[in-house]
């Protein structure tokens, strides 16, 4: 059998950990092969390697049965492998077609010559229906056409190899599907392709072949069509994954948040981002607000944490007015907050994991005397967390947070704000980017949180989250709630006209 | 012996660690640029002069090191300064300004307060000069947290409108036209040894390199155990986070300039408090001790405790370029050479970022990776 990539016993560690332990990879010509594992299994170690980044402490690669040596990234274009970044690597006030040329630009005299690199690129848009337009801004289009314009990128440079890192993260569900069908597209004319991901949906729908990596170990290859869902997870995580959440019937008692015409109108804006929203929360639910990205989640998010100044409107927790409230006033009074951004807001990525988890609480007499922080405390507090919540890291409660992986960076704010004793969570995305096994944990931790008698709003863009979690869905279009939905007598189908704009609720006509 | 092994690494990846390598690697950097400059400009003297530089410190023995501790006191506090504000997230270029406007303060209370008992003047002019200092950062910090200006343009104008203040101020209050200068302060009102001249006899050694490492401590002890310190930090580290989680980031800008700003301030009255005689000019020049605390911050890896040794290397230089005159070497050369030192020191920076650089870039692609 003739593989295009073989990468045979590779291991890489790093100080405190072995993230690549005696790994296999072996590749096809022209299959989509599926890379299956946890946040932290390697994944992310293994195709760095692959692309030059890092060097492998022990085993070789082989392209098209050939020994090579990828020491940089130049290296990786040279044997024909392009990979699509999670986050694009895109110049947003360069046109499409400035973007592809970027690094490989053709030049007579110092000009750039683009005829025959447009030529080049819309003859590959049409070859693979990727309707790009090569004259259209960054900044003005999709994000999933910018994806598309990184699998061009590749295209141009002649790439053979291609790795997508968990290209379905930031695509709406019509986005996966042509993606999906893009992809099939490209193996069909001959080029292989790496899938990092670990949604199973999208493996059982694309791939051909899956390798399971765990803790840096390799696993397991399999046929895709051969195994189960389940079974895959099975491998995955090491143990039977519940994809539903398990849950028993709400017991609703009094409303915690109450929000009143709610309008805000950022200085900066020429348009109101959120407009007239009023809801409640109540102890004992957890409220659901869906839609797409960019509907004024984010923003009602901001105005209820006080992270922005309303323009009009009432915020009430528990009775009292805290519309004008600080946020450290909401913090104590039973409000805690799950952030959409991790890195920007949830964590000081140069704090360590124990400095991180008493951010919130570290004036608090439990963590300070006479001025002076409590090491010993935080120390026990700490242990304490990264126990009870399962939160891995090299060093502990010493590991400096920069140093972490997103899934147990994500973990360590779930267990500092979960276990802040709130009457009402807020929680942003709080399974963004995480693999089945931690995204069960997390919904299990909503759900506890509910049955203590707890609110709960979480803001959500995966419907399977939306639709499993919650006990009321409200639905946000363009800055505004259009409908207050039961998700038992809803289906995602319909779901989506309303997030759509397409369809309100009755009583938001 | 695995273990052993283990420890060396570990002691190597160690965040400190780095910082003291690639600051002795800054230093040696700078001895070689400074050997260069000699050897061009003096080659028959070249070896006994460098020789003498780098052993100056010690040369005439107690005295020499009084020297050396004299003349870091200043460059220390400035350092500190310049340290305290950067671990806030904030670079403070303004110390020249608040180190001048302190100075002047200092010489005026101690030659106007006369109400004052001699003995007891000395603690009122530091203080008075600290709060002054303190003024004068504030300025940028208000500036910074209500209007979002740029800190080191704000600096950049507070040194000179500073400067220029305190020069209207002596002709105004304190001038001496005789000298066309400022009246010293006498040595009778000057900061008291405390025996420190018997220990480093015929030095200018005085009270203030204990004030000035006391505060070094104080300062280390604010930013690593206190709630304070773990606010401002985390304001200096990402703001968001710190709104986030409730802190008050214009606070923290505020009280962090306030800090650097009384360090710079005690900073400029202990070095014209020392009885030496030494006088403000009425000359438009910025103190050379403001700037110079930029290299010790840097040197001393913005660490409290790293200024107090940076600064003490500085001084050290210093001490053994002054005696590198007896050999007959132009002051101008031993100027350039300590200049040349201090300048590589500011290179700490670039050579952590160099050792760092392979362990960033490994955890880049893991953020990446998983996001």
């Amino acid at each position: 059998m003739e593989y295009a990539i073989e990468m045979l016993n590779i291991t890489k560690e790093f100080p405190g950990i072995k993230a690549n332990d005696q790994i296999t990879l072996q590749v096809r010509q022209g299959e989509i092969h599926a890379l299956l594992g946890e946040n932290g299994a390697g994944k992310s170690t293994l195709m760095s390697i692959l692309f030059g980044l890092y060097q492998p402490d022990e085993g070789m690669i082989k392209i098209n049965g050939k020994e090579v040596q990828i020491n940089d990234p130049n290296d990786a274009n040279k044997y024909a492998i392009g990979m699509v970044h999670q986050h694009f690597k895109l110049v947003h006030n360069f046109t499409v077609l400035e973007n592809i040329i970027l690094g490989v630009e053709d030049t007579s005299m110092g000009f750039i010559k683009t005829a025959d690199a447009r030529k080049k690129v819309v003859a590959l848009s049409e070859k693979y229906h990727l309707n790009v337009d090569p004259d259209a801004y960054i900044e003005d289009i999709t994000v999933g056409m910018q994806q598309r314009v990184e699998i061009l990128k590749m295209l141009f440079r002649d790439n053979d190899i291609l790795i997508f890192d968990e290209p379905t993260a930031v695509l709406t569900p019509q986005e996966i599907d042509e993606l999906m069908h893009i992809m099939k597209g490209l193996v069909k004319e001959g080029k292989s392709i790496i899938f990092i991901t670990h949604k199973l949906n999208e493996i059982k729908a694309v791939a051909d072949r899956c390798t399971i990596l765990r803790k840096g170990k390799y696993i397991d290859t399999v046929d895709v069509a051969s195994v189960s869902k389940e079974e895959l997870s099975e491998k995955m995580v090491g143990r039977k994954v519940n994809f539903n959440v398990e849950k028993g019937e709400a017991h609703v008692g009094e409303t915690v948040l109450k929000v009143e015409n709610l309008t805000y109108h950022p200085k900066s804006g020429h348009k109101e981002v959120l407009k007239n929203i009023s809801f409640e929360v109540k102890r004992g639910e957890i409220v659901c607000i869906a839609g797409i990205d960019g509907n004024g989640q984010s923003e009602l998010v901001y105005a209820l944490t006080g992270m922005v100044p309303t323009t009009s409107g009432h915020v009430y927790l528990n009775n009292e007015d805290i519309t004008k409230m600080s946020i450290r006033h909401r913090s104590d009074h039973g409000m805690a907050h799950i952030p959409e951004d991790r890195h920007k807001h949830g964590l000081v990525l140069d704090y360590s994991l124990a400095e991180n988890l008493i951010l919130k609480s570290y004036y608090k007499p439990r963590f300070e005397k006479n001025g002076f922080i409590r090491f010993d405390e935080m120390n026990k507090y700490a242990d304490y967390l990264i126990d009870k919540f399962d939160v891995r890291s090299g060093e502990g409660r010493k590991s400096i947070a920069r140093g972490m992986s997103g899934g147990n960076q994500q973990k360590a704010i779930i267990a500092r704000e979960v276990d802040s004793d709130s009457d009402l969570l807020i929680a942003v995305q709080p399974t963004r980017g995480l693999d089945v096994g931690a995204i069960e944990f997390i919904h299990s931790q909503l759900v506890a949180h509910r049955d203590e008698n707890k609110a709960v709003l979480l803001v959500s863009l995966e419907l399977d989250e939306v639709m499993n979690v919650s006990d009321r869905i409200l639905v946000m279009y363009e800055g505004e709630i259009v409908a207050n939905l039961d998700p038992k007598t809803i289906d995602v189908k319909e779901l989506g006209l309303y997030m759509a704009g397409s369809k309100r609720g009755e009583g938001y006509e | 012996m695995n273990s052993f092994k283990n420890k060396v690494v570990s002691l190597f990846k160690k965040e400190g660690s780095k910082s003291v390598i690639s600051s002795l690697v800054a230093i040696g950097m700078g001895l070689i640029f400074g050997l260069i400059i000699i050897l061009i400009a003096n080659p028959g003297d070249a070896l006994s002069g460098f020789k003498l530089l780098l052993t100056g410190g010690f040369y005439k023995g107690a005295k020499s090191l009084g020297q050396v501790f004299y003349l870091a006191v200043p460059i220390m506090m400035t350092g500190l300064s310049v340290a305290f504000a950067f671990k806030c997230g904030e670079f403070n270029i303004g110390t020249p300004g608040q180190y001048i406007v302190g100075a002047f303060t200092a010489v005026f209370v101690a030659l106007k307060c006369t109400f004052i008992p001699d003995s007891i003047l000395w603690i009122f002019c530091i203080l008075a000069a600290g709060l002054a200092g303190a003024l004068w950062a504030v300025i940028p910090g208000v500036l910074k947290a209500f209007k979002n200006v740029n800190v080191v343009i704000s600096c950049i104008m507070c040194n000179y409108i500073g400067m220029l203040l305190v020069i209207e101020g002596i002709k105004a209050t304190i001038y001496n036209p005789t000298g066309a200068e400022s009246y010293a302060v006498p040595a009778s009102k000057a900061i008291p040894t405390f025996g420190l001249d018997v220990l480093f006899p015929e030095s200018h050694i005085n009270f203030g390199i204990v004030i000035a490492i006391g505060l070094c401590v104080l300062a280390y002890i604010i930013m690593n155990k206190t709630t304070f310190g773990y606010e401002l930090k985390a304001c200096g580290y990402n703001s968001d986070a710190a709104k986030y989680a409730g802190m008050n980031e214009k606070k923290c800008i505020i009280l962090s300039m306030a800090i650097a700003g009384f360090f710079a301030g005690v900073g400029g009255a202990i070095a014209y408090m020392s009885g030496t005689g030494k006088t403000l000019p009425i000359s438009e020049v910025l103190p050379n001790e403001g700037f110079n605390g930029i290299p010790v911050a840097l040197l001393g890896f913005n660490n409290p405790i790293g200024v107090v040794f940076a600064a003490l290397f500085i001084g050290y230089i210093n001490v053994g370029g002054n005696y590198m005159q007896s050999l007959n070497i132009a002051i101008e050369v031993i100027d350039i050479i300590v200049a040349a030192i201090i300048y590589f020191s500011s290179f700490t920076l670039l050579i952590k970022m160099f050792l760092n650089k392979r362990k960033s870039k490994k955890v880049k692609i893991e953020e990446g990776g998983h996001e």
